[in-house]
């Protein structure tokens, strides 16, 4: 099964343990984990492999909290370091996230969602979507948040991932899903050294005679410098709109545009090629960076569409960037199925239906 | 440190070692950090050791230790210093690294993390400031006040049946395997301080065996959050604290 290194090879993978191969092919330094359902397999797999990346860390933290802060330590040592878990496992490496952040450290952090609030469900969910685009923890900050929607996206993403969130100097995460992580499809897995190394000068790696001591903080005591990190912050997250990635299907045409992300885009895929079937002029929008946002894309199609549907599993989170990126011009839909129930391709295509109807627009 | 020199006719007998910072500290008179940081700073002076020591500061009085440290050194959320030091440690193994924790951060918050560091054995060393009290935060009950202690979040006393007993992590920690040297210092008196320099460059030395944590307990002074002068703090130090926190080895390597 092993394949030398440097050459790429097709395999069918569960999500979670493509991710984890994938890893160590971008180049992975170090993964501090904790397990966790249903994204378990992702610390499993690397643990099994390790004897064949013995320069590679793979740590099994006491906690997610002791995890996150270990992806920290190594981070700010110049380490390409990762982490992966699920909603309540995040929900705990929120404090640390926003540390990170404000101490502007790149790491990758990979959410296999699980239904919630609270100790939930194992079953999957998109319910994070607030906590992975809005900062999740105290302060004003953003991670860069990639959405796959297939097991070969759980693959590419990590090395997306990586080189945005060492690009920037911010955690990126990757915001998967239980059914993404468990179910198995057919994966390229690139060749191992693609990614060229973290360039770190600021790292703590030992402080040289030939340059001042490196400090990794997010501890600025005066406000005047407080301000100024902040600035700082903004500044980047300006510059990180030029990443917005989206795919549209069939929306050239479309009166009714679904938007959609990670699985949620491929039910409604099929929803739309039921609803074109019915000869309803039905399109999608698919996010694939969650932030930063395709806020403009979707302000294009809302002059050309009539309505949107946005569907996600959860009580509606993403609907709220699809209205201020529509800006009252169109009306916006929401349906959403919460707790770790999966909405099917015909449940979504009953809503797209009932808008038609209203719009009156559509040939039945 | 360098060698001694003549200056003026007068010999110089002591001077400031380049690995701490021109920046004034911010501890209150009396404060044991400042005497803790210098020999500290002294011990990765003399070992030749500045351009590989990494340190991690805490939340507590000590947070801007990297203000005062010329090393490499990283800011840990409350308590998470030493998780922070392992990520660190892990990916560069041929470093020295330590943490430099309060009790609050240690021993209360951070319980979890300390323990598990020392359970894997971890080779960094930790220097735990015990002063039996949260100084930053204006001086509320720490888990190693003693009973009867009066802070501002036990104003009658410090009592046993509703606020727990003061912890001696220390002496749990060195029940761990992954303990190495475990030891219990103060820098109330010159013959103390002497003796946890000493400490603190075995702890270095022994880093470099890979054989496990080295942990050292500095039971210290808060005369601001003890309503005291330097002096009186001290007194009261060796009176009340070293009774119930007894200095001295241990856990000692086997040799």
């Amino acid at each position: 099964m092993e394949n030398e290194k440097g050459t790429s090879e097709t395999r069918l993978m569960k999500g979670n343990e493509a991710l984890a191969e994938a890893s160590f092919r971008a180049g992975m330094q170090a993964y501090f984990g904790y397990p966790i359902t249903p994204q378990s397999e992702v610390l499993e797999y690397l643990a099994a492999q390790a004897p064949n990346h013995p320069d590679v860390v793979i740590l099994q933290a006491e906690s997610e909290l002791a995890a996150i802060n270990m992806v920290h330590g190594a981070a700010g040592a110049g380490a390409r370091a990762m982490i992966s878990s699920s909603s309540p496992g995040i929900s705990l490496m929120q404090e640390c996230l926003s540390y990170m952040t404000s101490a502007q450290l790149p790491a990758l952090i990979v959410n296999v969602q699980r239904g919630g609030p609270g100790l939930g469900t194992i079953q999957p969910s998109q319910g994070d979507y607030f906590q992975a685009v809005k900062g999740g923890g105290h302060g004003d900050y953003h991670l860069i948040v990639l959405a796959p929607a297939s097991v070969q996206e759980m693959v590419d993403f990590v090395f997306d991932a990586f080189r945005l969130s060492e690009k920037y100097r911010n955690p990126a995460m990757i915001l998967a899903d239980g059914a993404l992580g468990q179910m198995m499809e057919k994966v390229i897995l690139p060749a191992a050294g693609s990614l060229p190394k973290m360039d770190a000068p600021w790292a703590t790696t030992g402080k040289r005679h030939i340059r001042e001591r490196n400090i990794i903080t997010s501890l600025f005591i005066q406000p005047e410098q407080m301000e100024k990190l902040n600035l700082i912050l903004q500044a980047k997250y300006s510059q990180m709109q030029k990443e917005v990635r989206w795919e549209e299907i069939r929306t050239e045409d479309a009166a009714i545009v679904l938007v959609a992300f990670g699985l949620t885009s491929r039910i409604c895929e099929k929803t739309v090629d039921l609803a074109r079937e019915k000869g309803l002029k039905v399109g999608l929008l698919r996010p694939i960076t969650l932030y930063p946002f395709p806020t403009n894309a979707i302000a294009k199609l809302a002059k050309s569409a009539q309505a949107f549907l946005t569907v996600e599993m959860n009580a509606g989170q993403m609907v709220e960037d699809v209205r201020l990126a529509v800006d009252g011009k169109r009306p916006v839909d929401f349906y959403g199925r919460m707790g770790g129930m999966i909405p099917s391709p015909e449940e979504v295509l009953v809503r797209v239906e009932s808008i038609a109807e209203k719009l009156h627009a559509v040939p039945a | 440190m360098e060698p001694v020199a003549n200056i003026g006719g007068m010999e110089l007998v002591y001077k400031k070692p380049h690995t701490l910072t021109e920046i004034p500290t911010h501890y209150c008179p009396g404060c044991a950090h400042g005497v803790v940081h210098k020999i500290l700073m002294e011990v990765v002076d003399e070992m030749g050791i500045q351009e590989e020591t990494i340190g991690v500061a805490p939340v507590g009085c000590s947070v801007f230790a990297y203000n005062y440290m010329n090393i490499d050194m990283q800011e840990a959320a409350h308590g998470r210093a030493s998780a922070v030091a392992t990520g660190i440690k892990r990916v560069l193994p041929n470093k020295y690294v330590f943490s430099y924790q309060g009790d609050g951060d240690l021993a209360a918050i951070g319980t979890g993390e300390t323990i598990h560091t020392v359970n894997r054995g971890e080779n960094i060393m930790i220097l735990f400031i015990n002063n039996g009290i949260y100084g930053m935060t204006g001086g509320q009950m720490a888990p190693t006040s003693l009973l009867g202690m009066k802070t501002t979040t036990s104003p009658f006393g410090r009592e046993a049946s509703t606020m727990g007993n003061p912890l001696k992590i220390t002496e749990l920690i060195a029940q761990l395997p992954g303990a190495y040297f475990v030891t219990r210092h103060a820098v109330y008196n010159t013959a103390a301080v002497r003796k946890l320099k000493k400490a603190i460059e075995v702890s270095f030395k022994y880093q470099k065996l890979n054989k496990g944590t080295c942990f050292i307990e500095v039971v210290s002074n808060c005369p601001n959050g003890w309503k005291m002068t330097p002096v009186e703090s001290n007194q009261w130090l060796e009176k009340n604290m070293l009774p119930f926190y007894p200095l001295g080895d241990i856990k000692v390597p086997k040799s």
